[in-house]
């Protein structure tokens, strides 16, 4: 059994892996060739900023145990700790302090580490740069591992209902109106009461709760593919109604799942912030810091870096995110291209 | 010559307002090794319809109630699934009208017609490719090799056309249904691909079973013709018997509105009224409500087959009693 920390880890890289096979298989393709050459043409910086988070997520996912350990703390030197760990080993301070400050917030005090902490201390005394960086990983974690949940479910009902119809079609779309008549936050909560609060947890309730609209989509879109003639075509060839599935109409939703990727995965990041704001998110999570930070906002003077650290870190991943959703959507769809396309 | 594909009594029927519609109702064909036998009619007679269900296609809520098709003597309307699928493409291979719409757009053209080799035959990816661009060259496709590599939007229609004339020889099917194989081409495309079709049917044994309104198209091809109308059959025989003495007034009306036939300035014959939709259609002949030379019993009663010659039959009143006009 592998101990919690390890297979989150694995999670990550495993994540990473997948992205990397997808992107390689892409590449075989003339048409994603193009597609993401000209991507990276319109939005240089939101790719390099997305690439700047998806390496402190896997620097923070690379972890072995030993090491010179911080301090005398027994349960580090025992601990597997990532990279990231390492680089921010230390002695912790007392409690706040201000960004690039040398002494704490309250009482002035000389700091533990000398040069001070580039954006400050939260209220334990830990650095803040740390945590937001820790952030980053659990944000790709909770975005990635549910979209892996929730678009293959979603793929599973949509097109197996539009391509079989009759009482397969009934069914899903059963089960979609019933989801669908749930508000969804309480399902999400209800969910995570069940099944426990980890990431995992937090993954699969994100999953089950948001696979219905893309669903939705891809059962409308098999609809109409279904009916054009390369299909019949296909039956008429005698193909059976798998493989006409795998080859003439998942290739043919594959703009929708990239378009659906990107963009739900900003939206699942978002809706871990809300989580921990119920107290039910993931732990080390921007959500949670923010969630922690809010008292903090109304202090005086005011504590503002751990709330602006979490929240730009957030707020630039999900632009990054949504500006490349929306490059790919512009590039996929020939209906609007530009000229200097 | 050998009877090689026999239908018998094919009714398909849709349900509608008021009770299942047949929009295919008692129809019979038989096709020859080598022949092309060319169904006729106007659009929504039925035509697409028998084709489908000849291969078992047809679409719910649509069903085939009753008949039989025989290829080579085996029944086709009872075989399992299993069955039936490796009968497609094998027995029985389609060309479908539209050939911008007939070919996946996210995959190469020689990656489809190599799926299709591969579906019925046992050959490895090499063989198949080999097969596939010696198809190509067959099919009138200049550049095989090159043009296996493309994908559909990069074709014209006349060679996406080929891709799937291509396709559908690759399994050597018995036979070979086109459903309008030339009706979305320009006419010059529409000559050479008639022209391929009259070549490989030729060359190769293949029964063709030509679906088609033009009936220019019947002329340059067909063996043995068929008028569809109202879901039935109403006039069947040899190519130059049913064109150059057509007995049935539907048969009679279709050839006189052909243009050709008309000096300039003249005004053009037509069949008065449209065709009804199949729900009112009349239980006796379903031509009545246009016919020139109707008479009471026809709406009502179903018009007997009338045999002109010993292979040139048609259905109705008016010839039984007077003879073909």
């Amino acid at each position: 059994m592998l101990p919690p920390y390890l297979w989150s880890n694995l999670a990550v890289l495993l994540l990473f892996g997948a992205g990397v096979a997808l992107g390689v298989y892409l590449r075989r393709n003339r048409l994603w060739r193009e597609a993401l050459s000209s991507l990276v043409r319109r939005r240089p910086l939101a790719i390099a900023a997305l690439c700047l988070y998806v390496l402190v997520g896997l620097l923070d996912s690379v972890a072995w145990v030993g090491g010179p350990a911080a301090g005398a703390d027994t349960v580090a030197a025992h601990e597997a700790r990532s990279v990231i760990d390492r680089v921010f080993a230390g002695t912790p301070e007392s409690s706040y302090s201000a960004p690039l400050a040398t002494v704490s917030f309250y009482g002035a005090q000389p700091l533990e580490s000398p040069r001070g902490h580039l954006l400050g201390t939260d209220i334990l005394g830990r650095d803040v740069l740390y945590r937001t960086l820790k952030g980053a990983r659990v944000a790709l974690l909770i975005g990635g591992l549910t979209s892996l949940i929730s678009i293959p479910l979603a793929l599973l009902f949509g097109v197996g209902a539009g391509y079989f119809g009759g009482r397969l079609d009934d069914a899903v779309f059963f089960l979609i109106s019933t989801l669908a008549s749930m508000p969804s936050l309480l399902l999400l909560i209800a969910l995570i009461m069940v099944m426990g609060r980890s990431t995992l947890s937090v993954c699969v309730a994100l999953g089950i709760t948001s696979w219905i609209g893309f669903a939705r989509l891809a059962r409308a879109e098999t609809l109409k593919l279904r009916e054009l003639d390369y299909v019949q075509a296909a039956r008429a060839l005698g193909v059976r109604d798998r493989r006409i599935v795998l080859r003439h109409i998942l290739p043919n939703l594959a703009h929708l799942v990239v378009i659906t990727l990107v963009l739900m995965f900003s939206g699942l990041v978002l809706s871990e912030v809300i989580l921990a704001w119920l107290g039910i998110g993931v732990d080390g999570s921007w959500g949670q810091m923010i969630d922690q930070a809010r008292d903090e906002f109304s202090r005086d003077p005011i504590i503002w870096w751990n709330i602006s650290a979490a929240g730009g870190a957030l707020f630039g991943l999900l632009l990054a995110v949504n500006f490349i959703g929306d490059a790919l959507r512009d590039i996929l769809d020939p209906r609007t291209l530009r000229e200097d396309a | 010559m050998s009877t090689l594909l026999e239908a018998r009594g094919l009714v398909t029927s849709y349900p509608g307002a008021a009770g299942r519609v047949r929009v295919v109702d008692g129809v019979s064909l038989s096709l020859e090794a080598g022949r092309v036998l060319a169904l006729v009619g106007e659009s929504g007679c039925g035509k697409s319809q028998t084709a489908f269900t000849l291969l078992r296609l047809v679409a719910k809520p649509g069903r085939i109630e009753a008949g039989s098709v025989r290829l080579e003597g085996r029944e086709l309307i009872h075989l399992s699934v299993p069955q039936m699928r490796s009968v497609r493409g094998s027995g029985i291979a389609m060309i479908f009208q539209e050939p911008m719409t007939s070919l996946n757009p996210v995959l190469r053209v020689g990656a489809q017609v190599v799926e299709a080799i591969r579906l019925h035959e046992r050959v490895g990816a090499a063989s198949a490719r080999q097969r596939t661009l010696e198809l190509f060259g067959r099919v009138g496709i200049p550049d095989p090799s090159g043009r296996f590599d493309a994908y559909p939007h990069q074709l014209s229609g006349g060679l996406k056309q080929r891709v799937m004339i291509a396709m559908a020889l690759s399994t050597h099917p018995k036979v070979l249904i086109a459903d309008e194989p030339t009706t979305s081409l320009d006419v010059t495309i529409q000559a050479q691909i008639l022209q391929l079709l009259r070549d490989l049917q030729r060359e190769s044994e293949t029964a063709i079973l030509l679906i088609t309104h033009d009936l220019g198209v019947v002329n340059e091809l067909a063996d043995r013709v068929a008028v569809m109308y109202g879901g039935r059959i109403v006039e069947e025989g040899p190519r130059v018997a049913v064109l150059g003495r057509p007995s049935h007034p539907y048969t009679q009306g279709l050839l006189r509105s052909m243009p050709g036939r008309v000096r300039p300035g003249q005004r053009l014959e037509e069949i008065p009224g449209v065709v009804p939709p199949p729900a009112e259609w009349p239980p006796g002949c379903r031509f009545a409500t246009r016919c020139p030379r109707v008479r009471v019993s026809c709406a009502a009663e179903m018009p007997p087959e009338v045999a002109l010659d010993a292979d040139h039959r048609t259905f109705c009143f008016a010839v039984a009693e007077e003879g073909g006009g």
